[in-house]
Parts: structure tokens; sequence; C-alpha cells
């Protein structure tokens, strides 16, 4: 099904630009122009399918639907709506105070906000076409677990201490007052031409939005294809060096990117003997822990809090990268 | 006179959102006063979750995306 972009790479890297297969430049040329062809046809494609089958979700049914569920599901479900709803980074303190406001409990509204920045569509697309189905499995999997203990281990401890005043007050209010908040309702019944424009309209954003990334991307994942000799990874990076894992967790904290920037990089890593939880956990602090996402959350978060949360983060990805390591050999 | 306020955290899209209809409400010649709120206390008091937001005269009209041209001039005609 991919094949039709290697062989356009192939022509154009190889007929047009008559580069030798052999060469570096030829090598790293024909890896970006495959990855990006590749990349935004099925970007295009399915980020309009999704669009369409997913137009009537938005956050106010979610938070709806997470006010007053029992614990338990809730972790689950927070975080696995956080993994199949969008929404923009700077959205998330209105909608951390949303949730919170409508009493749900701190850890739930956190596997949610843990989540949605490691898994969205987009991020398991190229996940699909770069790295195969078990990969991704695997990756959305762990990505809404570590949600999900995030949000379990934050409740624990009562993170909800730790809020700025003005925010704990929102959630003590809600939470003491009658157990079925009053919501407004966000019925609606969408026609299939509201859906195809929801779709157009999503596409185009998102497109506009991560068409850069995706270069970037490809293109540092392209130049350690050509250029970093092979074996050096493995040799430097390689099993058997186990800070390897917290190094690439602390080298991505630094970087900020968005998981379609990163996720080719990732693949490049992994192509060139990068062991695979080193490069998945790379990837997820890269995506999840950033600072301007702190500096954001401080604003409904006391200081104290945020260093837990980004420790916690921080081992947590720690630990991924290990286990994955350790067990990936006998996994794909 | 209109008051209009654009609710969000100082993202490109709050910022184009509020350009937009301040433009409109020239081009059609309506008096209003387009400011912007960042601060996440108001945010909240109005139960928005997802910005930019839009409030005429006290009244959310609108979240979640910069909006449309039609839907601008239909809160700006408004009496």
């Amino acid at each position: 099904m991919f094949q039709i972009f290697t062989d356009f790479a192939d022509w154009l890297t190889y007929t047009i630009l008559a580069l030798s297969p052999d060469s570096k430049l030829g090598d790293a040329v024909h890896f970006f122009v495959e990855d990006v062809s590749k990349i935004y046809v099925l970007l295009i494609v399915m980020i309009y399918v999704i669009a369409l089958l997913r137009a009537s979700l938005n956050i106010e049914a979610v938070r709806n639907y997470l006010a007053g569920k029992h614990r338990g599901v809730g972790y689950l479900m927070g975080s696995g709506f956080g993994a199949i709803t969008p929404f923009c980074s700077c959205s998330s303190i209105p909608i951390f105070l949303g949730f919170t406001s409508a009493g749900i409990p701190v850890g739930i509204t956190m596997a949610f906000l843990i989540t949605s920045p490691l898994i969205n569509e987009v991020a398991v697309l190229l996940l699909v076409s770069l790295l195969g189905w078990k990969f991704t499995l695997l990756y959305v999997v762990i990505g809404v677990s570590v949600g999900i203990l995030g949000g379990l281990f934050l409740d624990t401890i009562k993170a909800e201490r730790w809020l700025q005043s003005f925010a704990a007050d929102a959630l003590k209010r809600a939470q003491t007052s009658s157990d079925s908040p009053n919501l407004p309702e966000h019925e609606v019944t969408l026609t299939l031409s509201d859906r195809h424009s929801f779709a157009i309209t999503e596409s185009k954003e998102i497109f506009a939005r991560v068409w850069i990334w995706v270069i970037i991307g490809v293109g540092i994942g392209a130049a350690l294809h050509g250029f970093v000799p092979e074996g050096w990874i493995s040799a430097h990076l390689g099993e058997g060096q186990w800070w390897s894992v917290p190094a690439a967790v602390l080298l991505g904290i630094p970087l900020y990117s968005n998981a379609t920037g990163v996720i080719p990089v990732m693949e490049s890593l992994i192509t060139n003997g990068l062991p695979v939880g080193t490069a998945l956990a790379f990837c997820m602090s890269t995506v999840a822990a950033s600072f301007p996402e702190f500096i954001l959350l401080k604003q409904v978060m006391q200081w104290k809090l945020l260093a837990i949360l980004f420790a916690l983060l921080l081992i947590a990805f720690t630990l991924v990268g290990w286990i994955f390591n350790a067990f990936i050999p006998f996994i794909i | 006179m209109k008051n209009i306020l654009v609710l969000g955290s100082g993202c490109t899209k709050c910022k184009k959102t509020a350009e937009v209809i301040e433009k409109i409400a020239a081009e059609l010649d309506v008096n209003v006063s387009v400011s912007k709120e960042t601060s996440p206390q108001v945010i909240m008091k109005y139960g928005v979750m997802s910005t930019p937001a839009v409030v005429v005269n006290e009244q959310l009209v609108h979240s979640g995306s910069i909006p449309d041209t039609t839907k601008i001039t239909s809160w700006l005609k408004e009496a």
C-alpha cells in the first residue's frame, strides 16, 4: 500500500535529481521524499475521515460525561477521552478549570491532560505508517496507562491541596453542592453536510499546524539516516547503556515539539539502531513534558504540584523506556 | 455600542478572532469595543473550556474556534 511512495522517491531522487543510491546524500534525500510525501497524503486523507466521524465529540460533552463517573472508571475514561479528543494546547487551562468546576477530581482531569498530547489521530497515523501497527498499539496502550497511573497517583497524594486557591475553591464548591452538577446541555445533531464542513475546516487547520513539523522532523530524521555512521548509535546509545534512557528523557524536555515532528525522528533513530524503549522515552518526553506547558499550568497549580507532576512524568517515561528495552525482543 | 469580549489564553487564534471582529465591525460601521481577556478565572466564570470564545454584552455566543464572517456579522447586526 505504501510502495507507491517508495517508487515516487526512487524516481525523484535517482532519476530526476540523478543522485546515486549509494551516496549518503542520495540516501538522505530518498528518505526525506518518501516520508514527506507519504505523511502528507495520509494526513490529508485520514484527518478528513477521522474528523467526519468525530464531528459530534466536543469537550463539553466529555466533561458532562466524566462528571459524576465513579473514580475507577473515571481514570480510564479520562485518559481514553484524552486520546481521542483534540484540543489546542492553549486550551488546557480552560479545560482544567472547566473540569475542576464541574467537580471532576484532579486525578481524572490530569489523566485527560497527560494523555492528550501523547496520543492523537495524527500521531497514531504517523506511527502506523512509519513503525507499523504493533508498535502503534503498544504506544497507545502505554500512553493511556501513563495517564491513568499518573491520575491515580495524583489523587492518592491528594494533589488538590496544591491547586491555586480559586481552583481549589471551585472544586470544593462543585463537590459539596448537589451530586449532579448543573451543566449546560450540549446535545447537537449534525447532518452529513455539517460533518463534511467540520472535517474540511479541521483538515485545513491541522495541516496548517503540522506541515512544518513534518518537514523539520523528517529533515532531522533524513540527516541522521544519511550522515550518522551506521552502528554509531547502537554502539554508543545501545542496549546495556542503562543511563541512555533517563538521558533521552532529560534531553527531550527542553526540546519542545508535538508528536508530528518527533515521530519521524524516532523512526530514524530506531532504524539507526537506537533501542525502541529509549526512542519511545525520548519521544514521550519531548511531546508531553514541556516548559511552556508547565508555565501555563502555573496559573492553576502551586509550584509544589508542578514539581511533582514534572517528576512524575520524568520517572514514568524513564520506566517506560527501561521496560521496553528489556521486553521488546519478546513482543515485536 | 456593543461590548465584545474575546476569551482566550493569548494564543494566535484568540488574537486573530479579535482582529477579525474589529475588521468586520469597521466594514459594517458598527460601534464596538473589543477587548481580550486572558485571566483563567474570568474564562472559568463564563464556563468556557475551548478558546477562543466570544462574549457579546455579557452573553456567551461562541467558543472553540475563530468564528466565521456570517456569525460575526449576525452578532454585530443584532440590535
